[in-house]
């Protein structure tokens, strides 16, 4: 059987993070399944957790009561889904809802905020990896906003 | 160059604002449909009102079924858009370059399109699977405004259903309704299944798009010699005389409209053709 921390280490995420560091993290980390229609979490609940997708399809979506819900992007195999544990008021800004059966590993952030308060050599780690995150995220919505294949966006 | 005239023998409409004619030599011209290599384009004219460039959108393997995927966007291609079965068509060409296909034989192929993208590089398409065993891994990678807005969407279908062709499609938006995949079609580079070191890729779409899709391949270290993107900015006379849409020394209708990213890395920043 395919232990957590193998898991873990074997996810884009994590990828070329050392060792000592994945078993400081396996702690704060469990495997969650969800089928197809639940949700994850919704906006405003308060976000103590994220999760490394290892196989499905969740939509993150915004909700108007004007035009119903509206999908911003579709997380998949490999991708990082919620950044909200990592930014006070750690509050959930979206819908995170199933797609597809998803299985994904779940991280604690109250854990993983404190092993990184003790461990600042871990924190930095983790901080690069959504830092890229976050810029990858920010350069694709861009992209997204300029609407390209308009002709007059 | 006269246009040749053509019948319409079918129309259908792919979206709201984008449709595509088969064609064929009209009656009594006896010369032999032209053939055409992926990447080449015609001049079509509208009679009366003018002339667009359209990329071939049809099988190679089968040049007597003359296929062009139009978006109606101005005058000549709304003209374009009135036309029915029957009607009939001046034709010029094909003209321009082409994909790389004899440098791709024994490689990974890289297909990314978007919008109407797609139809330069359907010919491609059916070139590679016609002739699977000559290459390594395929992918496609489409991006598309909304689900409405994705040419082929049957195609699309059958293709993603083959073991031997990687299909990943997104959209910018969709409703809850959609269950593909929303986001920008870059995000799939880092994941698709090509080698890069050996891989050759096969741009077409918006210039800002084809600029973020280089990006993406030359970030996991692919040779820019091994990119290419078609330029489908206007043009009017298509043989490299008006000069409507030269470049220094290069001329989009003449030497293009496929490039070697290599050789147009400069041509994309400049703002004026
Ligand atoms: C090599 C080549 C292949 C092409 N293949 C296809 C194809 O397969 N299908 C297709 O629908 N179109 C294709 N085009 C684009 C097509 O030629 C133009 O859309 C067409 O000239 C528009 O003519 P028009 O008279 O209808 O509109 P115009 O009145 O000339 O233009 C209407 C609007 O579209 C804009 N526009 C015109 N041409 C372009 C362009 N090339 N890129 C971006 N915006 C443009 C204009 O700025 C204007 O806002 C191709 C262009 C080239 C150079």
């Amino acid at each position: 059987m395919e232990t957590l921390e193998r898991i873990l280490a074997a996810h884009p995420f994590f990828s070329g993070m050392e060792e000592r560091y994945i078993q400081l993290l396996v702690g704060c980390a469990s495997n969650v399944r969800f089928d197809a229609g639940q949700y994850i979490f919704r906006a405003e609940e308060e976000a103590n957790l994220f999760y490394l997708i290892r196989q499905g399809k969740v939509a993150l979506e915004a909700f108007g009561p004007e035009r119903g819900p509206i999908v911003i992007l579709t997380l998949e195999q490999g991708d990082v889904l919620g950044w909200s544990w990592l930014i006070p008021p750690h509050r959930y800004k979206f819908d995170a809802r199933v797609v597809e059966f998803t299985r994904a590993i779940a991280l604690d952030g109250t854990c993983l905020r404190k092993k990184s308060e003790e461990n600042h050599d871990l924190g930095y780690e983790f901080m690069k990896r959504f830092s890229q995150l976050m810029a990858r995220a920010l350069q694709a919505t861009r992209l997204q906003l300029l609407n390209v294949y308009e002709l007059n966006p | 160059m006269v246009p040749r005239p053509h019948t319409v023998r079918r129309v259908w409409q792919e979206t709201h604002d984008t449709f595509t004619l088969e064609l064929a030599p009209a009656a009594g011209d006896g010369a032999a449909p032209s053939s055409f290599a992926p990447g080449q384009f015609n001049m079509l004219y509208a009679f009366g009102v003018g002339e667009a460039a359209i990329s071939i959108s049809g099988d190679p393997a089968r040049p007597e079924r003359l296929v062009h995927t139009i978006r109606a966007v101005g005058a000549t291609t709304k003209a374009l858009a009135r036309l029915r079965r029957g009607d009939t068509v001046g034709i010029r060409g094909p003209f321009g370059s082409q994909w790389p296909l004899g440098e791709a034989a024994g490689r990974d192929i890289v297909i990314i399109a978007g919008g109407i993208g797609l139809a330069p590089l359907r010919p491609v398409v059916y070139h590679v699977l016609q002739n699977r065993q000559n290459y390594g891994n395929v992918v496609l990678l489409y991006g598309a405004r909304s689900p409405g807005d994705l040419l082929y969407a049957k195609e699309l279908e059958q293709w993603r259903g083959r073991f031997d062709l990687e299909v990943q499609v997104a959209v910018d938006r969709a409703p809850a309704t959609w269950r593909g995949t929303v986001g920008v079609v870059t995000n799939f580079i880092p994941r698709a299944r090509f080698d890069p070191s050996e891989a050759v890729a096969m741009i077409c779409g918006p210039e800002i798009m084809m600029r973020f899709a280089v990006q993406g391949i030359e970030e996991l270290e692919m040779k820019s010699e091994s990119i290419y993107i078609s330029m489908e900015r206007n043009m009017k006379c298509a043989v490299g005389f008006c000069g409507h849409c030269q470049f220094g020394p290069a001329f989009i209708c003449k030497d293009g409209p496929v490039f070697s990213y290599e050789s147009v890395r400069a041509l994309l920043n400049i703002r004026g053709i």
